[in-house]
């Protein structure tokens, strides 16, 4: 049923609610623990199971062509920049474990606060340029392409 | 109903939908708006929203200028040869020639791009892909434009676009409701830039019951940005274009980096090499211009998706399927097969789970491919959406209004799969549509373009009464019937979306009918699309959750609509391996080497055509 939640680890947190991408991941009323509501509209994709502090969330392949009793376990850690993954087969044959960055810097820093940079200037603001550029485009100081500059022209009719 | 109307004033710029369109226009508008008010409204939370929400494993759209491999107009020709010419160049050229700055500046945030530790660039996986370990790409990009949002609303679905009251065909801003608290929220804006997403499930999935989520396109991406700009009258271009999808069978996980990088191929169910056998009839269908297998070494031309996907679905109907993805080879190699893996576990689990469900060991056994039920969007290799101006120094008089990335609604913006016409932009092409719809926007403004514009009171009071419709109609008739879900005055969501799916197959060339449509077909399936528009006013949601479903489905009722008027207008079949119109089985350069552009009339909902000229990047002599 894509992602199910294990009701022995679900404190009823709510990160999964907040995080998923679909609105399928709701708290049970009575129960006070999340699950997932609509299964048919689950990507697999992750996110809750990702966000549970507890591993509390799992995914059981989809009934209509997945079988029973395979293993695709996550943990991903901002603080290390990593995630670890683990794969089991149902058949036991196979029990890999991957490790992937995430991120190449500490979590949250390296984006820069636009409000705070110095504004552009006239003649870039009545340019076709965007923010960074020249520089940015090809890292030197080629500028942005035209198409002047690169010998074309646009026009109508049947080109291939 | 109880719900409170919240109200957001005074907004400059109000993304709607923060994919990586939105982000890219969120991030973007604070350099260009440093006073601006910029608000981002999303469906779902940023961090994790869009079709990179699960991330990605490469960047599918970077040029590499700085490291002397590619030049902006050599994308263009790329993506207008897989496109069978159908392209918007000036935006493609101009998505292209800002894109790889978007790119360095992902680096720079923390996003790790491989490198080739030989040569020093970034490793590519093909021509124009990069791998990454994208894990975290989207809540990376998001950062950035948290960053530079002065709000951001998560939780919103937004439903309509506001018009302005005081002058005709100017946008004045979007409304919806929080699918927590239900509460009604009124966004009124200078601009709006729409970097809603395309759609997926409106047409027939292959998986049935629970797999239904297993789409290509992600669930939540309901045709929002069609929804929403359609009903507000924008012109919309290329929606005939729907794409079918070569993908690993049930998981639909992508073949790129296998085929590009893994170099592993595909056979038929007897070990056969079978597309270039297709390729001659293909030839006379198509014309020598767009598939010359003779010519095609030395023009360095590829073949277009839509063709191979032709091969694909003619070997399986002529019975020698399955069609297999021979990875035993490549999958020798440890490196190469832990790569195979990463692949997946960074953009599509889903296909790891059902490899490790059926003990599908791709050393051991070649995996099987599909293809698709189609999907409309305009990022990938497919290019429908909106109508906007191009930018000023590269667009001719026809694709020009005065604001880069602008819709013919005045002050309606586009980015990501919104914008009409620009195929293969991918994730750092649709931001970095976002950034030149940006700064656009701004630029609008500071124009005096967004003086004097009103809402009304009634207009806001109308949309809320619509938006919460389908709570009344259950409250109203619920208790008409015992129990269960069968209601002679209602149906719900999940009814309306599998009627919706069973039309657009039937009758607009999705699987079931091998992609096969025509006229009378289509004539049909739109009669019927006229009645079941009348029945969505019938709609009923129990709950916000509901209620957010029911939106979700008249966004893509709008989208298929306009689907099914564009595929009757063209009448040629211009993308075999897309779609077939039976009944002009020929691409037609003489009728239709054009662009669609059709409108729906805001008031009356009645539909006209048109046909744009279509202009190519050529060297000059």
């Amino acid at each position: 049923m894509p992602t199910f939640v294990y009701m022995t680890r679900c404190d009823g947190c709510g990160q999964c609610v907040d995080i998923c991408p679909s609105d399928i991941m709701h708290i049970d009323k009575t129960l006070r623990r999340a699950y997932n509501i609509e299964p048919n509209m689950c990507w697999e994709c992750y996110s809750c199971v990702k966000a549970c502090p507890h591993h509390a969330i799992d995914v059981r392949g989809y009934a209509d062509f997945a079988p029973l009793g395979h293993s695709v376990r996550v943990h991903r850690d901002e603080e290390k920049g990593t995630i670890a993954w683990r794969i089991k087969f149902r058949n036991g044959k196979k029990d890999m474990e991957l490790l992937a960055p995430i991120t190449t810097k500490p979590w949250g820093t390296g984006q820069p606060h636009l409000a705070n940079e110095a504004g552009p200037s006239n003649e870039m603001v009545d340019s076709e340029l965007l923010y960074k550029e020249p520089k940015y485009v090809a890292m030197n100081d080629s500028g942005l392409p035209t198409l002047k500059s690169n010998g074309l022209s646009l026009k109508e009719g049947v080109y291939y | 109903m109880g719900y409170k109307t919240i109200i957001e004033d005074d907004i400059d710029v109000l993304v709607v939908g923060a994919g990586l369109g939105g982000t890219g226009a969120a991030f973007e508008a604070r350099y260009w708006g440093k006073n601006k008010k910029i608000v981002i409204a999303e469906k779902a939370n940023i961090d994790r929203s869009g079709a990179v929400a699960q991330g990605l494993y490469a960047i599918n759209c970077y040029m590499g200028t700085r490291f002397g491999e590619n030049n902006p107009e050599d994308h263009v020709r790329y993506a207008r040869m897989d496109l069978m010419g159908m392209v918007r160049e000036d935006l493609a050229f101009d998505m292209a020639r800002h894109v790889d700055s978007a790119v360095h500046q992902f680096e720079e945030w923390g996003l790790p791009i491989m490198k080739d530790p030989k040569k020093g660039n970034y490793l590519r996986e093909g021509r124009w892909q990069i791998m990454i370990h994208g894990e975290s790409y989207k809540p990376i990009v998001a950062e950035a434009a948290k960053k530079s949002a002065d709000k951001v609303f998560n939780r919103i679905c937004v439903t309509h676009l506001l018009m302005d009251d005081s002058k005709d065909n100017r946008i004045a801003g979007a409304v919806g409701f929080n699918v927590r608290t239900g509460n009604y929220h009124v966004f009124k804006s200078k601009t709006v830039i729409c970097g809603a997403g395309g759609a997926s499930n409106i047409f027939k999935p292959r998986s049935v019951g629970e797999g239904a989520g297993r789409v290509w396109y992600a669930p939540w991406s309901s045709g929002s940005a069609y929804g929403l700009m359609i009903e507000a009258g924008a012109k919309m271009t290329q929606m005939e274009n729907r794409i079918v999808l070569a993908r690993f069978k049930d998981g639909y996980g992508p073949v790129g980096a296998y085929f590009l990088h893994l170099k592993t191929y595909t056979q038929n169910g007897i070990g056969e090499e079978y597309e270039s056998k297709w390729f001659p009839a293909l030839t006379e269908m198509v014309g020598k211009e767009y598939l010359d297998t003779e010519g095609q070494h030395l023009s360095h031309k590829p073949i277009p998706t839509c063709l191979r996907n032709h091969a694909f679905i003619n070997e399986v109907n002529a019975g020698r399927g399955p069609i297999h993805m021979v990875t035993m080879e490549a999958f020798q190699d440890p490196h190469l097969e832990e790569i195979g893996w990463h692949n997946f576990l960074g953009m599509t689990v889903g296909q790891a789970v059902l490899w490790a469900a059926t003990d599908v060991d791709p050393k051991y056994e070649n995996p099987e491919l599909t293809t698709s039920e189609p999907y409309v969007m305009g990022s990938h290799a497919t290019g429908c959406g909106a109508w906007c101006s191009g930018p000023e120094d590269v667009s001719p008089d026809e694709y020009f209004w005065g604001y880069n990335r602008m819709t013919t609604v005045a002050g309606l913006f586009g980015a990501g799969d919104a914008v009409g016409g620009t195929p293969h932009a991918f994730s750092s092409g649709s931001f970095t549509e976002g950034r030149l719809a940006a700064k656009a926007a701004c630029k609008y403004i500071d124009d005096g373009k967004a003086e004097g514009i009103n809402v009304s009171e009634k207009q806001i009071a109308d949309l809320k009464k619509k938006i919460y419709k389908p709570m009344e109609t259950y409250t109203v008739y619920r208790n008409e019937i015992v129990a269960g879900s069968v209601n002679p005055n209602y149906i719900n969501p999940r009814q309306g979306l599998d009627r919706l799916q069973k039309m657009m197959d039937e009758y607009c060339g999705g699987f079931g009918v091998n992609y096969m449509t025509n006229e009378k077909l289509l004539q049909i399936g739109l009669k019927k699309m006229k009645v079941f528009g009348e029945d969505l006013e019938s709609i009923a949601a129990e709950d916000i959750h509901e209620l957010l479903r029911a939106w979700e489905l008249k966004h893509r009722y709008l989208t298929s609509e306009s689907v099914f008027q564009h595929t009757l207008f063209r009448k040629e079949t211009r993308w075999p391996g897309y779609y077939y119109r039976g009944d002009a089985m020929k691409l037609d350069d003489e009728n239709w080497h054009v662009l669609t552009v059709s409108q729906r009339d805001r008031n009356t909902g009645e539909y006209t055509m048109e046909k744009a000229p279509l202009y190519h990047l050529v060297d000059d002599e």
